[in-house]
């Protein structure tokens, strides 16, 4: 059994009201931050924590808190980025529904260390409803004096807002985070200068994702060298995993990271093995935009090493053999679906959600989209595989935002592993259509 | 004063010079192409990508090369560094890739299309494009808006470099102009179908680098390498006066403001003199201009003193 620090009491009932939460042991990591250390001894925990930005860089956590300018009379910004649009990802949501007071102790503390007065939890649009649950809880952190004016008398004055977006993917971007928070147009900037020096109204600002800021709660709880014990070489701690697909047991699973990927596809405590007893196919770790994984990839590298859930052990081997731990959005595949249907699909949502400020992924990836659909029924040509594989090369690391990556890698992965299913598709147009259209009684290998 | 190294050429440019600017002081091929970037416009630029260059050395106090390609109208030159733009067969691979983007959805109707001869697409997609597309679907398509009395907008042509926005924002009072939508579905337009009404709103022709805005006093009038541009000045209370008429005899078929080498108005002139004014007596010419840009328009046809190259 791992260990949990951030869903330890997710069961608990009514864990989502103050009472409960404070009983729990809520806002003792508030306490400890405000009455007994400076805002530097914060970063320095944070810093020895290891914790590293569980968005999906993956950056080091204190590092990113280390780099905020601080010019005299400016405020500084603390932003939570809670607008988690990716396919496969939704360990944020489920975190923000059950403990909200966790987030917002997290938020406290960050804050604290950064020397923000103001801070902001962006949400995704489409999370409504967890907009009321996180208002409620800030309104009882407020009425419990945990908010506002000279928290517990120690003088820092905090001011938390939650601001919903209007439903955009882009708008996890940072700087196009920063954009849409301000009222204008998502599109991200042009970096440099980064947020840490220019940011939410030209002030020093720090974006960090949800589960990041809540990670700091532990970190102040128990030390940054207690933290940092968990987990295997520069992935410490424990991370929150979006399992879905064709396993038996989809979810949101905290594990320490070092967990074998096996064991987490197979053991009963976390995914519990594909579902109907198939053989697995592919997955896809760390959400839509990271490169898929070949069956034969995913419990072991290239070498012939286990794979292990950390940032290192999934990206061994580099793009070429490997993949990334991204946000965790962790999707398996049985042998029974169309790789060429799912690149489609990813390419469709990053068409859309494309904001369409620079050329390269403006143009490609709807470019890309077009073809991906042509192949998926059976109306492709041979040429169309290199021609895909040409376009991502040319979307990717041309682009503003990192967006254009996440919309290139998926599609390149795809034709690295999978190319005689695509090349099935151009040669069997008829089973192709028949499958597409349910004609097909019994599984087609479509390999 | 840093000094910077662009394919071999070196020159010292003052802090704070961006590598295009500073390949801009060099001149010749070395310059990259840029679609969006505008030097009178704040904040433009970044967008179009076609300005990408390799940094193969950071700068003197950290010679590591930059890991991805760099646009070059956004990153500020250090001591040291060394830029390859041409030399560079990424960049080029690059920047073709650019351009067949930005070409799939232009519905490439050059023969009717007004700013023929003085396109920066064309002479971009001339320079780097290839000869036939890859691309088998259908274009996107708008349809086309007339954006007050004298602004046509066919947002089919449209690139999205962002200009007019800059210009609508930063020449004029409030903001009337802005993009709608996203991804490739993305378009310029008006405040909720507001026609632009102010005094320089016409520099938005000026500054689109293909022919999404166009004068619609001038529209399928003349093909532009048929007239004489013609330096010319006239008392203004709004604005410079200063501008390039375009004349067919003694005719006025069109007033353009001033443009550079890269096509960059630094002198935005008034409505009242690009639209109201032509005729012959209105202006005072000064003499031929000279389009520095190789253009169709400086190709031989007009008086051989004021064509360049």
């Amino acid at each position: 059994m791992g260990r949990k620090l951030l869903l330890e009491h997710a069961h608990v009932e009514g864990i989502n009201t103050y009472e409960v939460y404070r009983k729990h042991g809520g806002y003792r990591a508030v306490e400890k931050a405000l009455k007994t250390m400076a805002p530097e001894d914060v970063v320095e925990e944070v810093k020895k924590s290891g914790l590293r930005g569980r968005g999906g860089a993956g950056f080091p956590t204190g590092m990113k808190w280390s780099f905020i300018a601080k010019p005299e009379g400016v405020p500084r910004y603390l932003l939570c980025n809670a607008d988690e649009s990716e396919p496969g990802t939704f360990k944020d949501r489920y975190l923000m529904e059950k403990i909200p007071h966790l987030l917002i102790e997290g938020m406290i503390l960050s804050s604290f260390a950064l020397g923000a007065n103001t801070s902001y939890i962006y949400i995704r649009g489409e999370y409504s409803w967890v907009v009321f649950i996180l208002e409620k809880a800030i309104k009882e952190a407020y009425a419990n004096g945990w908010l506002g004016k000279n928290i517990l008398g120690t003088g820092f004055d905090l001011d938390l807002h939650v601001t919903p977006g209007a439903g955009a993917y882009i708008c996890g971007e940072e700087t196009a985070l920063i954009e849409s928070l301000e009222g204008k147009r998502g599109n991200p900037r042009v970096k440099p200068p980064f947020p840490a020096v220019k940011g939410l109204w030209q002030s020093p600002t720090v974006v960090n994702n949800v589960e990041t800021i809540a990670a700091v709660v532990p970190i102040v709880n128990d030390g940054g060298d207690e933290y940092a014990k968990i987990g295997i070489g520069k992935s410490t701690g424990t991370k929150l995993i979006s399992a879905s697909g064709n396993i038996n047991k989809p979810g949101v699973y905290e594990i320490e990271l070092g967990v074998p990927v096996e064991e987490f596809i197979y053991s009963d405590e976390w995914c519990g093995g594909i579902k109907n007893g198939k053989r697995i196919k592919a997955c896809v770790p760390g959400g839509s935009s990271v490169p898929i994984l070949p069956h034969f990839l995913i419990t072991k590298t290239a070498n012939g090493e286990q794979r292990l859930m950390t940032y290192e052990s999934l990206s061994d081997g580099g793009f070429a053999s490997g993949s990334m731990l991204g946000s965790g959005g962790f999707i398996v595949y049985d042998e029974d679906q169309c790789i060429v249907r799912n690149t489609w699909n990813f390419s469709r949502f990053y068409h859309h959600e494309s904001c369409g400020q620079c050329s390269p992924c403006r143009e490609g990836t709807g470019w890309m989209e077009k073809v991906l659909w042509r192949l998926e029924n059976g109306q492709g040509k041979l040429s169309d595989i290199d021609l895909l594989s040409d376009v991502a090369k040319k979307i990717e690391g041309n682009t503003i935002c990192p967006l254009g990556d996440a919309a290139a890698w998926p599609v390149s992965a795809a034709i690295r592993h999978f190319r005689e299913e695509f090349e099935w598709h151009i040669n069997e147009p008829k089973a192709c259509m028949e499958r597409n259209y349910g004609l097909v009684k019994e599984p087609l290998a479509t390999v | 004063m840093p000094k910077v190294k662009i394919d071999g050429f070196e020159v010292e440019v003052p802090d704070g010079t961006t590598i295009l600017n500073a390949a801009r002081m060099i001149g010749g091929d070395i310059v990259p192409p840029a679609m969006c970037y505008y030097s009178t416009l704040k904040g433009s630029g970044g967008k179009c990508r076609t300005c990408l260059v390799k940094v193969t050395k950071g700068s003197e106090k950290d010679p590591r090369p930059m890991p991805k390609l760099v646009a070059s109208c956004q990153t500020m030159v250090m001591d040291g560094m060394e830029v390859a733009n041409i030399t560079s067969d990424e960049v080029i691979n690059a920047r073709k890739g650019v351009v067949e983007f930005l070409l799939i959805n232009h519905p490439l109707d050059c023969p009717i299309c007004d700013q023929a001869g003085e396109c920066h697409l064309q002479d971009l997609a001339f320079d780097h494009g290839a000869a036939s597309t890859r691309y088998e679907f259908e274009r996107r398509t708008f349809e086309r808006i007339d954006i007050g009395p004298y602004i046509k907008l066919h947002m089919t042509r449209c690139i999205l470099c962002y200009r007019c926005v800059f210009t609508a924002q930063q020449l004029t009072p409030e903001r009337v102009h802005g993009v709608v939508g996203r991804g490739d579905h993305a378009e310029i337009s008006t405040f909720i179908e507001k026609a632009i009404d102010n005094d320089f709103s016409g520099n938005v022709i000026d500054v689109c680098p293909v022919g999404a805005l166009t004068d619609r006093t001038f529209r399928f009038k003349s093909r532009v390498w048929f007239l004489n541009p013609m330096e010319a000045h006239r008392d203004c209370e709004k604005c410079s006066g200063k501008a390039v008429v375009w004349m067919y005899g003694k005719e006025i078929f069109r007033v353009t403001a001033r443009k550079d080498q890269y096509g960059e108005v630094h002198e935005f002139i008034c409505n009242t003199c690009r639209f109201e004014k032509k005729a012959p007596g209105d202006w005072v010419v000064e003499g031929p201009r000279n389009i520095e840009r190789n253009s169709v328009i400086s190709q031989n046809h007009y008086l051989a003193a004021t064509t360049v190259r």
